[in-house]
């Protein structure tokens, strides 16, 4: 699949963001920044909401008719796609509850809790939701499978972990139980990444060019001549391919950025060098992310390459 | 809507079957399906830099070409691809708009153009890679079973098919109501064996393609009567037979 760089940048950032909106919402709804500044809500819950809408904003980039782009919340009864939608739109409400009592007014009980948990409930819920739109879509083997909805939800939450720590450094509160997490994400990422790399390459697609044409019976199918001499849209979106060595090359980039740096600098480093560590951790993550979600894409491949000469989607 | 009433039993389901025993590959129904569409429903099927080698257009119909089998018994096979509008049509199941739909009284799944928001999310939904993005319009394009001629009443009665299927010259190409057992097309599917295609994604796709009849034994496999000596050397005169054999150094 065409690794359209608007959607890898917005499943990123959205993700980081909810991330943190998610985190920062539970651990407050638990009494737990009750001392902490009004300024470092502002950052949190700002930085998240940043994220979540420059991702949002980023997304419909991809659309042909963008000036449309509000009828996509309508179809939530069968469309994974409208679910994000809604559920993206529907989780300002809460933030905007959540940032007017916390850092507008200064409150840290009642009812600015309740809209804290909403938040994180939401946030996940939203995440969820983009995962889902991948995971639906039978055409594509590498994701439609069981592994692609636990890995959206762990980078989310590592992402999120890791700015939350930096934030918590910043405001000299550092938390040992918000670096374990943090730590403990990057170590899950790595192991559901690899788990879904191993599954990818050992598992092939059902799909075959015999049962995209019905002449399997024949014996082996290949491509004599395609419809036409030059290309169309189902060629570039769907035919995207990304040579092997290059792919193992990125994956490579994506463990060790993504998971492996920042786990050791957020996690194990401690005293002084500790808030720097800390602070540059999400930097290398959000890389590792964009790099894991590029893969994502051009190693998936559609059944339909099967009718432009692949020999197995 | 994309949450549309699945087709029951007994429900008309129009679609196209296609013969790929007669189909020559000639690309007239492509080139016929072009020039209907691109001034019907979802005209225009846009081309980008069309008088340059980078000519990329849309089209709703295109012919691939396969080759199956090895040997002697490999064969070359020409495939024309559309839409096959689908029983579970998970492109409009994933339209957040509802611009996709799929028409409950013959099946015919279309896009409305208005309210299309070019995500291309039907497209990747999509394993036959039948729906085309029209760069030009930001919406998605696809074949629509020339629902404009087939109920057209300004056209002649024996014109009111699909464009690919009134201008295919070898006859490979029909269409009918499929949710019909008793249709000349549902019949043709029975008696030929008639296959849909990656059954196994579990689309229920409408259209059927008819699979290549075995082949004869061919020209090598018996001795042909025509190629056998047509004249008894033995019995000519020796004068022709001396010829006979100077001829036949």
């Amino acid at each position: 699949m065409h690794p359209a760089l608007s959607v890898i940048v917005f499943t990123t950032a959205s993700g980081a963001g909810y991330g943190l909106l998610a985190l920062t919402g539970l651990v407050f709804a638990a009494g737990g920044f009750a001392s902490m500044p009004r300024g470092f809500g502002f950052c949190a819950i700002g930085l998240g909401t940043a994220l979540v809408a420059g991702g949002l904003v980023s997304s419909t980039l991809h659309l042909g008719r963008p000036e449309r782009a509000l009828r996509a919340l309508t179809q939530v009864r069968t469309s994974w796609l409208s679910r994000e939608g809604a559920l993206a739109a529907l989780a300002f409400l809460p933030i905007l509850g959540f940032f007017a009592g916390w850092v507008a007014m200064g409150l840290v009980d009642g009812p600015v809790r309740l809209a804290a948990l909403a938040v994180a409930l939401l946030s996940v819920a939203t995440v969820h939701a983009t995962a889902m739109i991948y995971r639906s879509l039978k055409p594509v083997h590498q994701w439609c499978n069981g592994h692609v909805v636990p890995v959206y939800h762990v980078l989310a939450a590592m992402t999120g972990a890791l700015l939350l720590n930096a934030l918590a450094h910043l405001w000299g509160a550092p938390s040992q139980a918000l670096a374990a997490f943090a730590l403990l994400a990057c170590v899950a990422g790595a192991f559901l990444k690899e788990r879904y790399w191993r599954f990818v390459d050992e598992y092939a697609a059902p799909s075959t060019p015999g049962t995209a044409t019905g002449l399997s019976a024949l014996g082996k199918v290949r491509l004599l001549d395609p419809p036409h001499t030059g290309s169309n849209y189902v060629m570039r979106e769907m035919g995207f391919r990304v040579a092997r060595k290059h792919a193992l090359k990125m994956r490579r980039a994506a463990l060790l950025l993504g998971f492996v740096a920042p786990a050791l600098v957020a996690a194990l480093l401690s005293g002084a060098t500790a808030t720097v560590a800390a602070t540059i951790a999400p930097v290398p993550a959000l890389a590792g992310v964009l790099a894991e979600r590029w893969l994502f894409f051009a190693e998936a491949r559609h059944s339909a390459s099967l009718y432009y000469g692949a020999d197995a989607a | 809507m994309t949450s549309y009433a699945k087709p029951s039993e007994g429900d008309r389901k129009l679609g196209l079957v296609i013969d790929l025993d007669t189909c020559v590959g000639c690309h007239a129904c492509a080139v016929n399906c072009k020039e209907w569409n691109t001034s019907g429903h979802s005209a225009p099927l846009t081309d980008l830099e069309p008088w340059s080698r980078d000519a990329s257009g849309v089209w709703f119909n295109r012919i691939h070409s396969f080759e199956a089998g090895e040997g002697p018994q490999g064969r070359t096979v020409h495939f024309p691809r559309s839409c096959l509008h689908c029983e579970e049509p998970a492109c409009v199941e994933v339209c957040p708009t509802g611009a996709s739909y799929k028409r409950v009284e013959d099946g015919i799944v279309l896009v409305n153009a208005d309210t299309c928001i070019g995500c291309k999310l039907c497209s990747w939904a999509c394993p036959y890679g039948a729906r085309e993005f029209d760069e030009d319009e930001g919406v998605m394009k696809k074949c629509t079973l020339c629902v404009d001629r087939i109920y057209n009443e300004n056209l002649p009665e024996e014109e009111r098919v699909p464009a690919c299927v009134s201008t295919c010259p070898a006859g490979a190409r029909h269409f009918g109501d499929l949710g019909d057992p008793g249709s000349s097309v549902s019949r043709m599917v029975q008696e030929r064996g008639g296959v849909e295609l990656m059954p196994e994604l579990g689309y229920k796709p409408v259209n059927r393609y008819l699979p290549p009849r075995p082949k004869s034994g061919g020209c090598g496999a018996g001795k042909a009567k025509a190629l056998e000596p047509a004249i008894d050397t033995a019995a000519l005169h020796p004068a022709l037979r001396w010829l006979d054999r100077v001829l036949s150094r």
